[in-house]
């Protein structure tokens, strides 16, 4: 076996070595600088893949050399890819800038613990990605979510813990949905590899079992995406994580389950179910729809920054989901291309808001007065976010809009009204991306101490995120070309 | 006549639940719910789910109920009752009962041997298991090789259950001088005292069996991990936290937590460099069944000694905290 070959194993067994060591050596730093120097080797394995699959196709691996079905097999397309990169760049990005703001928030007794964590969340979430295997799936999203429940109530508010148990109880009913959808599709398959469901689907298509596990797994992963009306538990969890946290999870936790839907929906169900593409129009896009409409104005209504943003995410969640509802080439390529670019996005503004912490008392807006003259760059770099989350030419996030825009124009029927919603969200955006740049560059700011410097690596790590920001807004070959072969492999179109 | 005890076990279960989810004692609750596991256990039997149901007992009945009243001895034992919501939750519970109903109507009959579970992979496991790995257990053939990855998965799962509890109840130091009551344990009374002390190194030597006996009747590492963590937990009872606890310092736990989700991955990762897949048994000796046999013994340790170090720790987390 060449190394290319092993690299889908070592994506998640080298986390794995790795949570052991963090939790039992503890000289100081070192769980911090174990848990940077596994996630960049993750982000490099990620990376190479990627390369490998530019060219299209994809990787399998029989893991202890057990062919599937009968073994679990893992497989990395270009979808995968994508998920990827966000999962393991942005907890790189995360952790390598954030040991200050950990350092604040988290006594340093338990730093080794909650680096452990932080390593099983980055597995959990890559193992989801990189699997074939439904059963597979499940158990890595349990490590993912227990990881990610002990990340949020980590935060030194009290808050978090109420916040992190809802997000518990329902993640735990979305998990359970899933594995009771999974069970069914077993029952009636006697298969739980995917490729292999899909083929074995076909000849009970129409029978009850089948059609109720398409029900329970697609509401289970919604919950878990955060689609709405199931995003409840977000806000709270995303406003009361360790701000370091935010980064991490806002840019890929939400993203993972709509990854898993998607396959799910497009692999297993779509080709075989019938009428299933109604499940698309007549369900998952009025959703979409009310995503972006309602989010986005809990979100102009909102004063404290980070739910805000959060709430920002809702709607953006609902903008990949308009884009996979099309159920088109273009349709899906603008929905994967927006899970990349919002991940840019929201990680930078969830970046600029960590170094905003650390000099401000109060993360409501109005506290927010004349940071842009105490900390230029830092909102510079939250300008740049905010740009790219409104979608403005030049940045990453108008990239996705246009593909999102001329897929909804090709839509034969309700073309222009889509067109109207996705505008709509994109102006909203503007109004609440402007409340909290009114209030940083021009609202007075009140004479206040200096308090703790921000450390360069973090303003560093802040910067070039939002210079990918403008980047990938420039030069989009990569991340569509991904994002188009993602789709055709998705619809069933050899790329 | 499985049908018949079936239908009872079932029925029972149904009770039990009803009367879980009504009762605002949560004491009497945690009790319920430890009959629920035995009841689940006595279901998975007679549908010759041996190895879960031995998990079902060990875990469900025994070890999560210890926790639980651990978790409680922290609070309060009565619920606060809240009105707003109820309907709802009826509501989405009632409709989710009715659609899993719903997904029955078409399901194979139960036993049905043309049933697709029994047609594809199954059969499959049940032929190639005494060629390829030779032992008489398929069961543990199935995760300990076959599907060895997500049983890996399962260890870290425990393993982040572990650090999640270490991590939140961390947040401030524990008492450094547990109340005189908690030193003695229940040293002060006569009857737990002898009948513990008899039963002790029953149960321990009854989880090695469990542990090593795996590869030929049911059991493994997370039952056997399981039935020795009941063992030492009945011996925190009698003699106290601090004399269990200095008999197992919490560091070494941590260590055993760490240790055996490291002894597994390690496995695996050797078969990478021995030239075969993550996790391939096969390369670990000249002859593959030999060396299948080899892994399948050192990731179940790998599995008992995590599982068992990861409800100990869990379980002093809260007991030294009361």
């Amino acid at each position: 076996m060449t190394l290319l070959e092993q690299l889908p194993a070592l994506q998640v067994a080298i986390p794995f070595l790795a949570v052991p060591l963090v939790m039992l050596l503890r000289p100081r730093g070192f769980a911090w600088l174990a848990a940077v120097v596994t996630s960049a080797f993750v982000f490099c394995t990620a990376c190479a893949m990627t390369v490998h699959l530019l060219g299209g196709g994809h990787l399998d691996y029989a893991m202890g050399s057990w062919s599937p079905p009968y073994g679990i097999e893992l497989r990395v397309d270009s979808f995968s890819a994508i998920l990827l990169l966000v999962i393991t760049g942005a907890s790189t990005l995360a952790l390598l800038g954030g040991q200050q703001s950990i350092t604040t928030q988290i006594e340093s007794h338990r730093q080794p613990m909650f680096f452990a964590a932080w390593l099983l969340a980055l597995a959990g979430l890559s193992g989801i990605v990189l699997s074939g295997d439904a059963f597979n799936i499940f158990v890595f999203m349990e490590i993912s979510s227990l990881a990610s429940y002990v990340l949020i109530a980590g935060g030194p508010d009290r808050q978090a813990l109420p916040a992190v148990f809802k997000y518990l109880v329902m993640g735990t009913l979305g998990a359970t949905f899933y594995l009771i959808g999974v069970g069914l599709v077993y029952m009636m398959t006697g298969t739980l590899n995917l490729a292999d469901m899909s083929d074995r689907v076909q000849a009970v298509a129409d029978q009850t079992p089948i059609l109720v596990a398409a029900g329970f797994i697609t509401i289970g992963l919604a919950l878990k995406a955060a689609i709405f009306p199931l995003h409840a538990w977000l806000p709270n969890a995303y406003t009361f994580a360790p701000h370091i946290v935010t980064v991490f999870l806002a840019a890929c936790a939400t993203k993972v389950a709509l990854y898993v839907l998607l396959r799910f929906d497009f692999v297993v169900f779509q080709p075989n179910l019938a009428g299933h593409t109604l499940q698309f129009s007549y369900f998952l896009m009025p959703l979409a729809l009310l995503a972006i409409i309602v989010a986005s104005v809990m979100a102009m209504r909102e004063k404290h920054l980070k739910r805000l943003l959060a709430y920002s995410s809702v709607a953006q969640v609902g903008y990949i989901m308009l884009g996979a509802s099309l159920v088109s080439q273009v349709g899906i390529t603008a929905g994967v291309l927006h899970v990349f670019n919002h991940a840019l996005a929201k990680g930078t503004l969830f970046l600029a808001v960590a170094c905003l912490a650390l000099r401000l008392s109060s993360l409501g807006i109005a506290g927010l007065a004349g940071a842009a003259r105490m900390m230029p760059l830092t909102m510079a770099a939250f300008v740049v976010g905010g740009l790219s989350l409104i979608g403005v030419p030049g940045t990453a996030g108008f990239v996705s809009k246009w593909y999102l825009i001329s897929a909804a124009l090709a839509h034969d029927s309700l073309g222009l009204l889509l067109v109207v919603v996705v505008v709509l969200g994109s102006l909203m955006a503007v109004v609440y991306i402007w409340r909290v740049i009114e209030v940083a560059y021009f609202a007075d700011a009140p004479d206040t101490a200096a308090s703790r410097p921000v450390p360069a690596l973090l303003l560093w790590v802040t910067c070039v995120a939002a210079a990918a920001n403008l980047y990938f807004g420039l030069a989009t070959g990569v991340p569509v070309s991904l994002a188009q072969a993602a789709a055709g492999s998705l619809l069933g179109v050899a790329p | 006549m499985v049908i018949l005890f079936g239908l009872f076990l079932l029925t029972l279960l149904v009770l039990t639940a009803v009367a879980i989810v009504r009762t605002p004692n949560l004491f009497v609750a945690v009790m319920l719910m430890a009959i629920f596991s035995l009841l689940m256990a006595a279901n998975f039997f007679i549908l010759d789910a041996a190895d879960v149901a031995l998990t079902e007992a060990a875990v469900g009945a025994g070890v999560t109920t210890v926790i639980f009243l651990s978790a409680l001895a922290l609070t309060a034992d009565r619920e606060r009752v809240t009105k707003t919501g109820t309907y709802f939750a009826m509501g989405v519970v009632s409709v989710t009962v009715v659609v899993l109903i719903y997904a029955t109507f078409d399901k194979p009959v139960l036993g049905d041997p043309n049933a697709p579970v029994h047609q594809h992979v199954a059969p499959w496991y049940l032929e190639q298991t005494p060629e390829l790995i030779d032992i008489p257990n398929v069961v543990t053939a199935v995760l300990g090789s076959f599907r060895g990855y997500d049983t890996l998965g399962e260890v870290f799962v425990v393993l982040v259950a572990c650090i999640g509890v270490q991590f939140i109840l961390g947040a401030s130091p524990p008492p450094q001088a547990p109340r005189g009551q908690d030193e003695q344990g229940l040293r002060h009374h006569l009857v737990p005292q002898v009948v513990g002390r008899l039963l002790f190194p029953f149960i321990i030597l009854f989880g090695l069996y469990v542990q090593f006996h795996g590869e030929y009747g049911p059991g493994g590492g997370f039952q056997a991990g399981a039935i020795i963590a009941t063992g030492l937990i009945l011996h925190a009872l009698l003699e106290g936290e601090s004399a269990a606890l200095k008999a197992i310092p919490p560091n070494t736990l941590l260590a055993m937590v760490a240790g055996g989700a490291l002894l597994y991955t390690l496995v695996g990762v050797l078969g990478i460099v021995l030239g075969g897949n993550f996790l391939d048994y096969s390369v670990l000796h000249s002859n593959p069944v030999t060396g299948q046999q080899i892994g399948i013994l050192m990731i179940e340790a790998g599995v008992g000694i995590t599982v068992c170090g990861a409800l100990l720790s869990i379980f002093h987390a809260f007991a030294v905290r009361d």
